[in-house]
């Protein structure tokens, strides 16, 4: 049997509401199946299985809560799964208090044959509360362990629990946002860098590629950018990956976490996987539906799980630049300004240029100004030449 | 504004029904067996006879198959008969014409024969009259589509609801336990019909319910108030008609107390407290702490001698064992 547990969408979820089961038990389940709709705080994802098999048991029903890591339902194997991401070990939640890397021992079950003997309501209540009724005493008929050893098990709320909530709740997101962010202003010690770029080329190059395009193929410059930061990293990996447990985690695959803000407010970056081998119009398809998809709240959990660096992108009615905040534990956070035509010194002349200033925030544990420097560079370099991107 | 109240006993509000139903209603008629020159084994119609006369009072041959018939027709012709039978276990007799012909011929006539019959019996233990007259089988009847079972527990109920079952256009059985007759209390002096349909809440808890009806109920409260002295509060649902079961009143109480304990005379194997179990898992499942749990009277014959007989069937004592282990199993 395989546990499929609660995912870590983020830095910041300790907990989710299930609020959807796509799959019901005896169902067959493909590897990359959506099998639950799960609610944070961030809003409603769609949560994928990496295993083959049958759906035996779920275990959080409907409108109930459960912490990260908790076991969903359980999930026959039809031949072993393969985790997904082979190259990459994807993060592990990050945790206040740090476990040892060891090998996960099983929870202790109930002696095989023997079930644990709970009454319903006690039941439905262990997960309304999060608690493991395995080793309670019970005090019920035959030893069933009742709704008061439950509750009585249960940690003390400092305050009443508020109901479960479903749907978008801006409030919640700027508590995700505000324990993300303030961790990573106390954890990571971040340096800035900055590099205006002539986007002359490349406005030109789109300019002219998009003539011959019907509108809903054309491209937008955040595509170039996107694709142009993505290629970059490939030649400085340095800033691509993860800080786990005081140590740079590099990772090869390239998973850009596009910073979408949304309409009712809070702002999320999904993961567009993957994205320095996507050709310019992949890249623009993954990211109209990813922002459509973000803002109807229907993005999948591995989206938010897979992000392996951030960029964020002001726009064209935005500031001219953005010193990023890095979105823990990723390395680095590259921002984009708006593009304005701006007094520029080419070829030894003045000239007006549509001037765009790519920052880079890294993580000064993991990297030095040295090598965000490089990325910067790359980016320029890259955005000359847009044809090859 | 309610009348002064009258010390009145369970027989007297029964019978004082009964005169309100002749007095109303000149379709209304009484038929049994003893009912007249005797009064009633149980001397509920004592007196009736001089005072309404032998057209509407009448004695029957002992006979429940031909009056318990003779009384469906004159229901079909448009009277409304009170047909009584005098217990349960004679009511048998009579089962072809209940439940082959009262409770069918509405529905096979498609509606052109309503059969507007009300049959009262006696049932129950507890009168060392052994095991030919002690049963309780209502609860067979409850199992029977197009009878409604009714088992006033209370002096109003006993008082209200005749007149109401008289208004019910299909057979109708009012099951009267025997050690009720002779309970005391006061009732307003203008007490008068009740509805027949849903259970009552008599007493309310919060650790656990227990579901009961006639003569139990009074054990019941008795129990509930003793449990009280020990700390544990039970709500006490009676039934009041076993057919239909009042569901929503069960399954509510249950969501408050998570534990049901029901009382019922009947036998276990197959009785209305099965019936009552089994809604009680399909519905409130989720809201159980405990398993349902059930005291019913002992698988034998009722019988005869007086401490046997109390040993057959719930008492306050075993009311009181069942929910001290349903709440506080040790």
């Amino acid at each position: 049997m395989i546990d499929f547990r609660m995912p870590s969408l983020g830095a910041d979820m300790e907990k989710g509401t299930v609020v959807e089961w796509l799959k019901k038990p005896g169902d067959a389940i493909a590897r990359g199946d959506v099998v639950a709709v799960v609610e944070t705080q961030k809003g409603a994802f769609e949560i994928e299985v990496f295993d083959a098999g049958v759906l035996r048991e779920i275990l959080v029903a409907v409108g109930n809560q459960a912490p990260v890591g908790a076991v969903l339902a359980r999930i026959e194997s039809i031949g072993a799964g393969v985790p997904v991401g082979a190259e990459v070990p994807p993060p592990a939640p990050p945790s206040p208090t740090r476990a040892p890397p060891v090998a996960l021992k099983p929870p202790p079950a109930a002696p095989s044959g023997e079930r644990l003997r709970i009454s319903p309501a006690a039941a439905r209540r262990a997960l309304e509360l999060g608690v493991d009724a395995r080793g309670l005493r019970g005090t019920g008929p035959q030893g069933a362990i009742t709704i008061a050893d439950v509750e009585g098990a249960a940690p003390k709320p400092s305050e009443a629990p508020t109901p479960p909530r479903r749907g978008f709740d801006p409030s919640a997101m700027r508590q995700a946002i505000a324990a993300a962010m303030a961790r990573s202003k106390r954890e990571i010690p971040h340096y800035y860098l900055s590099l205006p770029i002539d986007m002359a080329r490349s406005l030109e190059w789109m300019s002219a590629e998009n003539a011959r395009r019907d509108v809903e193929h054309r491209l937008l410059p955040a595509v170039l950018l996107l694709k142009a930061s993505a290629l970059a990293l490939r030649q400085v990996p340095q800033l691509n990956g993860f800080w786990i447990d005081g140590a740079p985690r590099l990772s090869q695959a390239i998973h850009v976490g596009w910073a979408i803000s949304l309409r009712g407010g809070g702002l999320m970056a999904p993961a567009i996987r993957d994205a320095d081998r996507l050709s310019l119009d992949q890249a623009m398809a993954a990211l109209r539906d990813l922002v459509t998809r973000a803002r109807t709240a229907r993005l999948r959990g591995s989206e938010m799980m897979d992000p392996t660096v951030t960029v964020t992108s002001l726009g064209e009615r935005g500031a001219e630049s953005v010193l990023g905040v890095i979105y823990p534990p990723q390395l680095a956070i590259v921002g984009f300004g708006a593009a304005r035509p701006s007094p520029a010194v080419v070829e030894g002349r003045f000239a007006v240029r549509p001037l765009v200033h790519a920052t880079l925030s890294g993580d000064h544990r993991a990297s030095d100004g040295e090598t965000g420097g490089r990325l910067l560079a790359a980016i320029d370099r890259l955005l000359q030449t847009p044809e090859a991107l | 504004m309610t009348a002064a109240p009258l010390k009145i006993t369970y027989r007297e509000a029964v019978k004082q029904a009964i005169r309100e139903a002749l007095a109303r209603d000149p379709r209304v008629f009484l038929m049994g067996e003893d009912i007249g020159r005797y009064g009633g084994c149980y001397a509920v119609t004592k007196g009736l006879l001089q005072e309404f006369g032998e057209e509407r009072i009448r004695d029957t041959p002992l006979s429940e198959s031909a009056f318990v018939g003779a009384g469906i027709g004159a229901a079909m012709a448009g009277l409304r008969p009170i047909v009584e039978v005098m217990t349960v276990n004679f009511s048998l007799l009579a089962l072809d014409q209940i439940v082959n012909n009262a409770a069918t011929i509405p529905h096979m006539s498609g509606g052109q024969f309503a059969v507007p019959l009300v049959i009262r019996m006696a049932t129950g233990a507890g009168r060392q009259l052994a095991a030919q007259h002690s049963h309780s089988l209502e609860g067979w009847y409850a199992h029977i589509p197009g009878l409604k079972i009714l088992a006033p527990a209370t002096l109003e109920d006993a008082r209200g609801m005749l007149w109401s079952a008289l208004q019910d256009p299909n057979p109708v059985l009012i099951f009267e336990h025997v050690n009720l007759y002779n309970m005391e209390g006061e009732l307003p002096s203008d007490a008068g019909a009740v509805p027949i349909e849903g259970a009552a809440l008599r007493r309310q808890g919060r650790d656990l319910s227990i579901v009961t009806y006639g003569a139990s109920l009074h054990k019941a409260l008795a129990a509930a108030k003793q449990l009280a002295g020990q700390g544990i509060e039970a709500e006490v649902i009676d039934l009041r008609c076993l057919r239909p079961l009042d569901d929503a009143t069960i399954t509510a109480s249950i969501a408050r107390t998570r534990r049901a304990l029901i009382v019922d005379e009947g036998w276990r194997s197959g009785g209305i407290s099965a019936e009552i179990g089994m809604r009680i898992a399909e519905q409130s499942f989720y809201d159980l702490d405990a398993p349902p749990m059930r005291l019913c009277g002992a698988e034998v014959p009722i019988p005869y001698p007086k401490h046997l007989e109390d040993a057959a069937i719930p008492q306050i004592e075993t009311i009181i064992s069942a929910a001290t282990s349903l709440v506080r199993p040790s």
